[in-house]
């Protein structure tokens, strides 16, 4: 784990500068809005289009939000990090002793808030499209899972995207390294946001220990994040 | 004016400083001694050890043996203090092309909590105030990129600037340009050591030569 050194910022200011950063050239380029937000509604109309049935739609809605979002993580995982490497950003960083832990935590905030947003709307659009069934009692459900569930997506899509930047063959590595990891993230919300959507009649309180499972994973995965963040970009 | 700590006078002093990438010593036993405002043209064959250097200095390697203190710190105990005082810039600018001129150096003097009086202030100082300011990175010229790498480093405080081929890629004016800032850069207290293959523009600029060869330096002394 890299401390910060007299001088520089320390770990919270730069993660804050970071994040700032990182959210700046989001709104600048606009590619969230612009590509990753529309290639996620793609895939929703596609499996829309695959399955063809309204009631299988509304049943398999939960796993397909989830789905949709697995595929974005990696667009955008590799976009937060082609940003950094593209003019040799990230090796700066390093070279001037900003600490990784900041830079770690910066770039899965900023990684967060944009999954954020995405699942937002694919939550809109399952509603929608697929007729997902959206009560305000589940409501907090379905947020705290959300929360839970972006955040142990951007911590692992953060730690891997670090390991994968400087490889070769990055773009088809990183797909391979992130989506077995995330599996768990995949079922828990998809449970979770089940009971929170009532699919087949199950009751909203089934969903919460979904949710815990998705706390561990966050938990976990941005501590293990923070710790090995510096080494692997190191090496 | 770059800020430094007083009475440190000698900024780079390595002695029989020996690096290893690999199991390779790119560096085997290099002594030399940089003072404060010089201006050090490192000339040398490709692979013979300039870039390794120029890390060693930077503290993103480890020294394995021999004697190495920068800016007064030891590089075998402490070479993770001296990043954050020394600024390097290598093939790449390290810059955000969807990010302006401004918004750029200040992200880089944030690092280390400058202040926007600093940051607007090293802007000035590389003639990238008013207009070119605001300017996403990815529309200038590669001199006016390289120019806002450097005015990063002055935002950064850095006091020691190891720069890897600078003249790379820029044409003429931007050639000058990066000399003028160079040269200003060394008035105002800061130390520069360029590795170079353009020998006669680099030696130009230089105070000093000295020459890398199989992993040593020699002395060549003024141009």
């Amino acid at each position: 784990m890299s401390n910060s050194v007299p001088g520089s910022a320390g770990v919270i200011a730069t993660a804050r500068l970071i994040a700032a950063k990182d959210l700046r050239v989001e709104r600048r380029s606009r590619v969230l809005l612009n590509q990753v937000l529309p290639f996620a509604l793609i895939v929703m109309v596609m499996f829309a289009f695959a399955l063809d049935s309204d009631a299988v739609l509304e049943r398999v809605a939960p796993g397909l939000v989830w789905l949709a979002t697995l595929f974005s993580v990696l667009v955008m995982v590799s976009r937060s990090f082609a940003v950094e490497t593209g003019d040799g950003a990230l090796d700066q960083l390093r070279s001037a002793g900003v600490p990784a832990t900041g830079i770690f935590i910066g770039k899965m905030l900023a990684l967060m808030v944009q999954l954020m947003v995405l699942v937002a709307l694919l939550v809109g659009a399952a509603v929608v499209l697929y007729r997902a069934h959206f009560s305000w009692a589940g409501g907090v459900l379905l947020v705290t899972t959300a929360t839970a569930a972006t955040c142990g997506l951007a911590a692992v899509g953060t730690l891997y995207g670090g390991l994968a930047a400087g490889a070769k063959g990055r773009e088809t590595l990183l797909p391979l390294l992130l989506l077995p990891v995330v599996a768990p993230v995949l079922i828990g919300a998809t449970r979770a946001t089940e009971s929170a959507f009532g699919t087949n009649g199950i009751a909203i309180s089934e969903g919460w220990p979904w949710l815990g499972l998705l706390v561990v994973f966050a938990v976990l995965f941005s501590v293990a994040g923070a710790v090995a963040f510096g080494p692997l970009l190191d090496e | 004016m770059i800020a430094h700590e007083p009475g440190i006078d000698v900024v780079i002093d390595l002695s029989d400083a020996v690096a290893v990438l690999g199991s390779f010593p790119a560096l085997a036993g290099a002594t030399l001694s940089v003072n404060r405002g010089e201006i050090v043209l490192l000339r040398g064959p490709n692979g013979a050890g300039k870039t390794t250097l120029l890390r060693l200095c930077a503290g993103l390697i480890p020294l394995e043996r021999g004697h190495g203190q920068v800016l007064g710190i030891d590089l075998k105990n402490d070479r993770e203090l001296v990043r954050h005082r020394v600024g390097v810039i290598g093939h790449n600018n390290g810059l955000y092309g969807d990010l302006t001129v401004s918004e750029n150096v200040r992200f880089w003097g944030r690092t280390v909590g400058a202040t926007r009086a600093e940051v607007d202030a090293a802007l000035r100082r590389m003639g990238l105030d008013g207009r070119l300011a605001d300017l996403p990175v990815s529309r200038l010229s590669a001199g006016q990129k390289r120019r806002t790498a450097l005015a990063g480093l002055v935002a950064r405080r850095a006091e020691l600037w190891l720069l890897d081929e600078p003249h790379a890629g820029l044409d003429a004016t931007g050639r000058d340009e990066l000399d003028q800032v160079l040269k200003m850069a060394a008035a105002a207290g800061a130390t520069v050591m360029v590795a170079s293959h353009e020998l006669e523009r680099a030696a130009q600029l230089a105070t000093r030569q000295v020459e890398v060869v199989a992993g040593q330096v020699r002395e060549i002394g003024a141009p």
